[in-house]
């Protein structure tokens, strides 16, 4: 097996599902069989503030949690892109939520964007709050990290389980990313 | 102690306290609550399921006069001691033994929890109002206008506060099955000091929560007083501050309920 | 087969106690452990213990003394000021001769400091902490699974020994998350601590466990008996040596930060430099024999700690005939990443 190695900085404001998708990508490398962490950044305010986490897979031993470069960004709100954008490695990838960031004014430099509307997507969907899934689905299918089934089948393990019967809409917003992508990205 | 011919042996030590002299000065009241302790566990038959917590203070040797495993706790600290024993062996049966300062002050937050928690642990605290083996300085029970060697011009209620009524306090806390308070002044009050530390072992038995006994002890050398003058000092000036009597009993609140 | 899960420090850290076989936890809330207690108020009960959330930390740690007495296995946990409470009690067991396990989430410090990752409690871990002349055993775990593992080492080893164990991790320890293969170990035997447990004198003589010595010669006694144990425990020792055989310079680090650390020494491996890494496991007793041997080979020494330098104080002991170290320390207040100790590193290797 070739050396795999993928690290990401997941962040928005609190009770964008950050911390959720974080959970689901680690949980989707450890049924990989790969090595995971995953690091949760909590600002001061328990709702409404800014969160982020780190989560590292690899097929290596993973030494730092933490991350100040990283080779790639899910970026869901615009204080997000203005704080981690600049520190993104040179030739990094960036997922941002086109949907409430704006990228114009950004010194996009060597980093690759990949701009996905999530929250419309979820809307359409007809679950806002799914633009979190919308935005992991669009990671995914970005950097072919992991397979989306392993990601789909690591739901269960994030979703609460009297929420379970929203598994298949989850499922969904994953996929809607993903095609979003494969639609107006060369990949 | 051996019985010679034509002797009638009419009382005897408990067999739980060890056949020695103790270090408590004459006068002490330690020597009567150890042995009242005993008795009541021997005639209970318990000595063999029991773990003594032992606290700071003169009293912090009495594991060296009675025959039980005993536990040695940090001042203060032995209602928590207890807790931990009493969690972890709830079979068995677990007292602490403390004095006023022990309990009453720097361990004021481990007796209230483990009272309000309703720990099944029973609880022995001498009040002498003086710290005793620190050489005899204010206690939160040293009565108003008495001296110490911290209040040379005797202990006011507007610099030290009021004596602490711990039995009272203690009856207030939901988890609280027995609190009560005797003296060791004079052989009536011997007498239901001993029926007080039976009936606290029992409630502990049967369940029902913490129990709580107060026992009104002299202290002569820190009140710099003889033996008799003591006595007479507990009688006419700590039971008027300390009233005796029962102020929680769930046992007999059953009773009347059923 | 044992079960993977993906688990935070401190619920690692419950899973392992629970394998360990303990009977009883006792603790107070304080960030950035608390899901410690909490998992604990959940699985403790159900797996047949109890579970007391005390009035102190005070309370707690001598809640755990009297539970040790009872030869149960019992633990408490706590966060830095917390630690400090605990500290009365901890002098108490380790001079009663009691076991029991103690994990410290360490936070930033001094006084209420912040709910960030720190090494700053080295001193107090790896010094006894309380009163008097005594140590325990100390663990610091890197990883969720040596936060497992290391669990159940101490609470082998708090009754091995019959003396308290602390468990130090940090912020970055108790709040990250990894998968962990929750192993069981063999069943702890009924009767580890018959012969010195209370539990009421049945058909023996009583037995008294204390900590006051006032006959003559008895507590010069029980400092000599208590050296020996200590002595006894070096053969406890244990380290993580990474890429040291032909290294110019090594790297000591401890825990979270050693971790972080072998990412930079990793990277810069990659770019041709001869580094390599020691990661101290047990803080006390300390490898100082490994890093003797490795100064007596010629190699320099550099200290990294999120602190204001400590451990480095028990490195340049155990290299003094030879060398020295160098000692960069990032202040508690923020969390590291291998890239902020890039630059420290090259420039020891000079």
């Amino acid at each position: 097996m070739s050396n795999k190695y993928i690290d990401v900085i997941i962040a928005g404001f609190g009770g964008q599902g950050v911390m959720l998708i974080g959970n689901l990508l680690a949980y989707s490398g450890m049924e990989s069989g790969l090595n995971v962490t995953y690091m949760p950044e909590y600002g001061p305010e328990m709702r409404g503030g800014t969160a982020n986490c780190t989560v590292v897979v690899a097929s290596e031993e993973i030494g730092s949690p933490i991350i100040k470069t990283p080779k790639s960004l899910i970026i869901m709100n615009q204080p997000s892109l203005d704080k981690f954008l600049p520190r993104i490695e040179q030739g990094g990838l960036a997922v941002v939520n086109s949907s409430l960031v704006d990228c114009s004014g950004a010194d996009v430099r060597n980093a690759r964007i990949v701009q996905v509307p999530a929250n419309e997507i979820a809307d359409q969907l007809g679950n806002a709050k799914m633009a979190n899934m919308v935005a992991l689905g669009a990671y995914i299918e970005s950097t072919g990290a992991l397979s989306m089934e392993v990601v789909s089948r690591a739901l269960k393990n994030v979703i609460a389980p009297h929420y379970a019967h929203l598994i298949p809409k989850n499922a969904a917003a994953l996929e809607a990313g993903a095609e979003y992508v494969r639609k107006n990205m060369q990949v | 102690m051996s019985v010679h011919q034509n002797e009638e042996l009419v009382f005897s030590a408990p067999k739980l306290m060890a056949d020695k002299p103790t270090h408590y000065c004459p006068g002490c009241h330690h020597g009567t609550a150890h042995r009242l302790v005993a008795e009541v566990l021997e005639e209970m038959n318990l000595p063999e399921e029991t773990i003594c917590i032992g606290s700071i203070g003169c009293s912090v040797f009495i594991y060296n006069y009675m025959g039980l495993d005993a536990v040695e706790a940090p001042h203060g600290r032995a209602p928590a001691v207890a807790t931990g024993v009493k969690r972890s062996r709830p079979d068995r049966i677990v007292f602490t033994y403390q004095g006023d300062g022990d309990l009453a002050s720097i361990g004021l937050a481990e007796i209230m929890h483990a009272a309000n928690r309703g720990e099944r642990i029973t609880i022995i605290f001498v009040n002498n109002t003086v710290y005793g083996m620190t050489g005899g300085q204010m206690a939160p029970t040293t009565l108003i206008g008495q001296k110490t060697t911290t209040t040379p011009g005797g202990r006011t209620l507007e610099s030290e506060g009021a004596p602490m009524k711990m039995a009272e306090i203690i009856a207030t806390l939901g988890g609280c099955a027995y609190s009560t308070r005797v003296a060791l002044d004079t052989v009536p009050n011997i007498r239901k000091a001993k029926k007080a530390i039976r009936h606290a072992f029992e409630v502990q038995r049967k369940e029902l929560g913490l129990s709580f006994v107060e026992i009104l002890a002299t202290c002569p050398t820190n009140w710099r007083m003889d033996a008799v003058t003591a006595n007479k000092r507990l009688t006419e000036e700590m039971i008027p501050a300390f009233p005796l009597g029962v102020f929680v009993d769930a046992v007999a609140e059953a009773k009347e309920g059923a | 087969m044992s079960e993977i899960k993906l688990l935070t420090g401190n619920e690692a850290v419950v899973h392992g106690a629970l394998a360990a076989g303990c009977r009883c936890y006792f603790g107070y809330p304080i960030t950035p452990q608390n899901a410690i207690p909490e998992l604990m108020s959940q699985l403790l009960p159900a797996a047949g213990g109890q579970f007391v959330q005390a009035e102190s930390e005070v309370a707690s740690a001598n809640m755990l003394l009297g539970a040790a007495a009872t030869g149960t296995r019992a633990m408490t946990s706590s966060s830095s000021p917390g630690i400090s409470l605990k500290q009365e009690a901890i002098s108490y067991m380790a001079a009663s001769h009691l076991p029991g396990v103690i994990v410290n989430m360490n936070r930033g410090g001094p006084g209420l400091g912040d709910i960030g990752s720190s090494q700053g409690d080295y001193f107090q871990s790896t010094r006894g902490g309380g009163h008097g002349d005594y140590r325990t055993l100390v663990l610091a775990p890197a990883s969720c699974q040596e936060a497992y593992d290391m669990m159940i080492q101490a609470f082998d080893l708090a009754f091995k020994y019959r003396n308290p164990v602390l468990v130090l991790g940090d912020a970055i320890v108790a709040q990250m998350k990894e998968p962990v293969k929750m192993w069981k170990p063999e069943p702890v035997s009924s009767d580890e601590a018959a012969e010195w447990r209370l539990e009421g004198a049945a058909g023996r003589e009583s037995r008294v466990i204390m900590s006051l010595y006032l006959a003559e010669g008895a507590l010069a006694q029980q400092n000599r008996n208590l050296v020996a144990k200590y002595e006894a425990m070096r053969a406890e020792v244990g380290a993580e040596t990474y890429e040291t055989a032909d290294a110019d310079l090594i790297v000591v680090a401890y825990g979270s930060i050693g971790r972080i650390a072998k990412s930079s020494v990793r990277r810069l491996r990659e770019q041709g430099h001869k580094v390599g890494l020691v990661r101290p496991l047990t803080l006390y007793p300390y490898p100082d024999k490994m890093l003797e041997n490795l100064a007596a080979q010629g190699k320099k020494f550099i200290t990294i700690e999120h602190n204001t330098g400590q451990m480095v104080e028990d490195v340049r002991l155990a290299v003094r005939r030879y060398t020295d170290s160098s000692f960069f320390g990032y202040m508690p207040g923020n969390m590291p990443a291998s890239e902020d100790f890039m630059e420290p590193i090259l420039k020891a290797l000079e």
